[in-house]
């Protein structure tokens, strides 16, 4: 964390309101090439709508955000263009019902970057074995475990070549012994310098997989830095309070 | 004779049911083309939040569903499409009325799916509108196919109202076969067991299309 030199994302005193609830109240974040981020914090604490908010899922109130150094909130923004550069996956896992897993891996290539069809599922099959389901490709999403279908919606965002993997809360909805096999794919893609901003309440993989760690509380980031000293070593009283009911 | 009833009528007025059922089933296939079409453009528009549109859109389907279909069929009749041929003016009113109640279930078929689709979707840089029709219309036509059948059989039944405008279909050629037989009831009955087998066609058709669209779920 000493050497800043390749930052990607810019965030400044990003607000958002919902009607008369100010959810975020001014957060400010920098983010690296290859860093991986993860936010923590109890729930209300504007975590995931800070994640919604750097994908334009939700509309900022105030502030800015930088992404290579441009401005994402401009009026003449390509919006569908800078999503695709934004891998999100989500608690729910979101996977399209209607499509095999094949097609839920492929499509994003096919439909958005015009890829022939026989490339993009050629590809959509390496990505289906690197998180271990090549034999699913036939499968619809109602047909898999919670697990099975968060490490095809992680494969879905890989296709898409992101330069950055939005998870929100992407272990939260899984049986225990699931939610290994998802952490255990966000380790390999950390370790293969993805640069990813992680909302968990895992906070073993926040320790030994982040490069930092960012505890939000009240719409406000509160503490951040090296996951061992925040986790071990708490400086604020409200991220203590915290991490004493977590662990 | 059937339980005292008397069909011999049949083989002497069996061709005006005939004649009947053509217009009726022409009435019904282009109206359910064409409501159909017109219906689900406007329960996918309604849903997109364009304030104005809608509102215009919402007022539109309050209007139709608020006004006897009978009424409808002698305002388009004798008021707006005074220069189309019967059959083709009773098609507008039928497709007027019938895509009001399209829209409506298209409208609440897509708001079934779960918002969480639209925002995968999106977040792998699909457009609004690639989204709609890769994901979201897919799964809404497969959530609204029952309430469609239903309202398949609706408008083939709605079909025999417009005898009123003296369009020679099943009911008016029916009425005819009463009126040249003296008979009061025999008639009715043919007229009744001919609309059934339209319907249940139809029921049966749809209902294997649902089957192959459940057929992963």
């Amino acid at each position: 964390m000493t050497n800043r030199k390749d930052v990607i994302i810019q965030v400044k005193g990003l607000k958002k309101n919902f009607g008369t609830l100010e959810v975020l109240k001014g957060v400010d974040m920098e983010i690296d090439r290859g860093e991986v981020v993860v936010v923590i914090g109890p729930s209300g604490s504007g975590k995931s709508t800070f994640l919604r908010c750097l994908n334009l899922l939700e509309t900022p109130t105030a502030g800015d955000i930088r992404f290579h150094g441009g401005s994402i909130l401009r009026k003449d923004m390509k919006l569908d263009m800078y999503r695709e550069k934004f891998g999100m996956v989500f608690q729910l896992f979101n996977l399209f019902d209607n499509l095999s897993v094949l097609d839920n891996v492929s499509i994003g290539p096919r439909k958005v970057k015009k890829a022939g069809k026989d490339e993009a599922d050629r590809r959509a099959m390496e990505l289906l074995k690197r998180v271990g389901l090549e034999d699913k490709a036939g499968s619809y999403p109602s047909q898999l475990s919670g697990g099975q279908k968060q490490r095809v919606a992680i494969a879905r965002t890989l296709a898409m070549d992101p330069e950055v993997i939005l998870f929100d809360e992407a272990t939260s909805a899984l049986d225990p012994e699931m939610v290994g096999e998802v952490l255990q794919i966000m380790r390999q893609l950390a370790e293969d310098g993805m640069t990813m901003v992680v909302v968990t309440h895992e906070m073993g993989f926040a320790r030994e997989v982040g490069d930092r760690v960012v505890f939000m509380d009240g719409g406000y980031v509160v503490e951040e830095g090296n996951p061992k000293d925040v986790i071990s070593g708490p400086q604020h009283k409200r991220t203590r309070d915290f991490l004493s009911k977590m662990l | 004779m059937i339980f005292g009833l008397n069909f011999t009528f049949l083989s002497k007025y069996g061709f005006y049911y005939i004649e009947g059922l053509k217009v009726t089933l022409q009435l019904a296939f282009w109206t359910l083309i064409l409501a159909t079409a017109v219906g689900v453009v406007m329960g996918m528009v309604r849903v997109q939040n364009y304030k104005i549109v809608s509102s215009v859109i919402d007022g539109w389907i309050n209007f139709i569903r608020g006004v006897p279909i009978m009424v409808q069929i002698f305002i388009v009749y004798y008021g707006i499409a005074t220069s189309l041929p019967q059959f083709w003016a009773a098609v507008v009113s039928l497709t007027v009325n019938s895509s009001v109640y399209i829209a409506e279930h298209t409208r609440a078929g897509m708001q079934a799916v779960n918002k969480g689709q639209m925002e995968a979707a999106r977040c792998i840089g699909m457009s609004k509108l690639q989204a709609n029709w890769y994901i979201i219309i897919p799964q809404a036509i497969k959530n609204i196919l029952p309430s469609l059948c239903n309202e398949f059989i609706l408008l083939i039944k709605n079909t025999s109202i417009v005898s009123v405008i003296a369009l020679h279909e099943l009911t008016y050629t029916s009425n005819s076969v009463r009126a040249n037989t003296f008979l009061a009831f025999e008639p009715l009955i043919v007229t009744a067991f001919i609309y059934f087998m339209i319907t249940y066609v139809l029921k049966r058709l749809v209902g294997i299309l649902e089957r192959r669209l459940h057929a992963h779920d």
